[in-house]
């Protein structure tokens, strides 16, 4: 078998022109992409100070707080229970906003789906308010919503659910449109009302997808609610920044721990339900 | 069902035979209402635990609610009181400043993408059945690429601000990690679904396994790739824009100041900058992506 391909290398290479010898233009735009992205690679490290100096001093330091933080585990039981608490808070928060968001975007869900709102200009203007509210962090939100109702879980909860919506509505409208028309046909035909149209034609289409999508944004709401605390939102962020701020490593490395089991126990859990959903429809 | 215009009526079975089935679809109907039910009650429960784990205050909410409309407009006017709108050389001022940051914000999340994708690429081959026959390597890089995906970047970068000191360093790092665990995630389970028959092909005819992977699956797979690394440099985008917020590099820093400092008017010009260098990098960035997948159905 090697040896008839061997023989036939000229033949080959004549028959598969296209593979073997790509046209000059295409070498050149491959080529000049990579040497592009390389030069701005490098250049991105020179422009940011990056120096091997600097990472192999750092990765030394990371390697003393590594070791500081073994064994894992929080030094006295009231400081445990501090951070159980601020982790049943993250979860509300994330469930809080998640759901928030939820019932919140589908009106704007309807009003940006093609077979729903006929107007032009207001679908128009409907995504493009959702393009550009989903350009705003979580972070950001949380720093806004603490100047409205102050620091604390709730400014939490509104963040979240503020930077949810756009997304939802995003999605729901993707949902609406991709749902098949007949049974909206069958309801009007038997004279239903365009209410009815969508209550019994596109809801029962709709509401699994958007109940496993919601699940789905719980599981990234918890972990983005882990972090809100940072900039004073509540939950467990606030305590695990504390933590390394005065860099007391064994208790911040127990609180990372505990949000990682916690993530997986929600995945595990989220991920049954969306299966149970799914399956039921 | 009987209707008094229809010509011909709808024939029933008689009651006898009809009863058992009617109690049947009764008793499927209860169930499912039942459940529910029993749904709506726990869903009920775990929002008013949630309420009162969030501390949610509907009385301060109203009261406050003002606070956030009047927020936005605020946001919407210069120190002396005038529209933004009236001075946009004022209200921009610091135009300069903040573009060099948001270039820096762009960078971090560049290079922090990229090396987080190059260390995706090399660790997807470890996690793959086909390329890694040894168990436990596979077991270790997944654990480790979980790891990366689960702990989120700004805690990595909390960690690192410590280690590395102040700057973008921290930044990108952060970010590199994480993208290594998310993108090594994706570019695992594109390896997983690749045609087989290219790889064999280069196996029977002799290839080393570098040959295989370079001849074999590189081919099938980056587009793919490259696909999925540019969907993650517009989510570090807005990772980047917020790295600063702890002290590692970017716009951030600047905007956190402005937030907390109640500097109106730079944070809306700041947030408009973000905005903007967001949607635009969408933009691009999902043109380059449908002209890889126009190239990749050939």
């Amino acid at each position: 078998m090697r040896d008839i391909f061997l023989a036939d290398q000229a033949g080959l290479g004549a028959r598969h022109a296209a593979i073997l010898r790509p046209s000059i233009s295409t070498r050149l735009m491959v080529g000049g992409g990579i040497a592009a992205a390389i030069a701005l690679y490098i250049g991105g490290l020179a422009m940011l100070g990056i120096s091997p100096a600097r990472i192999l001093a750092g990765l030394h330091r990371l390697g003393d707080i590594v070791a500081l933080m073994m064994p894992p585990i929080p030094g006295t039981w009231t400081r445990a229970e501090i951070y159980l608490h601020a982790l049943g808070q993250t979860l509300a928060i994330a469930f809080l906003g998640t759901m928030g968001a939820a019932i919140l975007a589908i009106p704007l869900g309807f009003l940006a789906a093609r077979n729903i709102t006929a107007s032009r200009i207001l679908r128009f203007l409907t995504r493009r308010t959702l393009d550009a509210g989903r350009s705003i962090d979580t972070l950001i939100w949380a720093l806004i919503w603490i100047n409205v109702v102050g620091l604390g879980p709730f400014a939490g909860a509104l963040a979240i659910m503020s930077a949810d919506i756009f997304s939802f509505g995003k999605l729901m409208s993707e949902a609406i449109e991709t749902a098949d028309r007949r049974p909206v046909e069958g309801v009007t035909a038997a004279g239903g009302s365009r209410l009815e149209a969508i209550r019994f034609g596109i809801v029962p289409q709709v509401l699994p997808v958007i109940a496993s999508q919601v699940l789905y944004y719980f599981e990234s709401n918890t972990r983005s609610a882990t972090i809100i605390g940072i900039v004073g939102a509540g939950g467990i962020g606030l305590v695990l920044s504390e933590q390394i701020r005065v860099l007391e490593w064994n208790e911040a490395a127990s609180i990372i721990l505990m949000v990682l089991v916690t993530v997986a126990v929600i995945d595990a859990i989220s991920e049954r339900l969306r299966a149970a959903i799914m399956g039921r429809k | 069902m009987t209707t008094t215009t229809a010509p011909r009526t709808v024939t029933t079975l008689p009651d006898p035979q009809l009863a058992p089935l009617m109690r049947v679809y009764a008793e499927a109907v209860a169930a499912k209402r039942r459940q529910l039910m029993l749904g709506a009650a726990l869903f009920a429960v775990a929002l008013a635990l949630a309420v009162v784990g969030a501390e949610v205050e509907p009385a301060t909410f109203w009261a406050k609610i003002g606070n956030f409309t009047s927020y936005f407009s605020r946001l919407a006017h210069l120190d002396n009181g005038a529209s933004v709108l009236s001075d946009p050389a004022e209200w921009f001022w610091g135009l300069r400043k903040w573009s060099l940051l948001i270039g820096e914000t762009l960078l971090i999340a560049y290079v922090g993408t990229a090396t987080g994708a190059l260390l995706a690429f090399c660790l997807c081959f470890l996690s793959s059945p086909r390329l890694m026959p040894l168990a436990w390597v596979r077991a270790a890089t997944r654990r480790v690429l979980e790891f990366g995906r689960t702990v989120p970047e700004i805690v990595f970068a909390l960690i690192f601000v410590v280690a590395f000191g102040l700057g973008p360093l921290p930044g990108v790092l952060a970010i590199a990690i994480h993208t290594t665990g998310a993108l090594g995630k994706l570019f695992a389970e594109v390896v997983d679904n690749i045609d087989p028959n290219p790889v064999e092909g280069v196996r029977s005819s002799g290839g080393t396994w570098f040959a295989q992977v370079r001849f074999g699956v590189v081919p099938q797979v980056l587009s793919n790739f490259v696909s999925y690394s540019l969907l993650r440099f517009e989510i570090n985008v807005r990772g980047a824009a917020v790295m600063g917020f702890v002290g590692a590099g970017g716009i951030g820093e600047e905007l956190i100041t402005a937030i907390r400092k109640f500097f109106y008017a730079d944070v809306s010009a700041i947030l408009l900058l973000i905005m903007a260098c967001v949607v635009v990098i969408d933009l691009v960035s999902e043109r380059v992506r449908h002209r890889l997948l126009a190239m990749e159905r050939g």
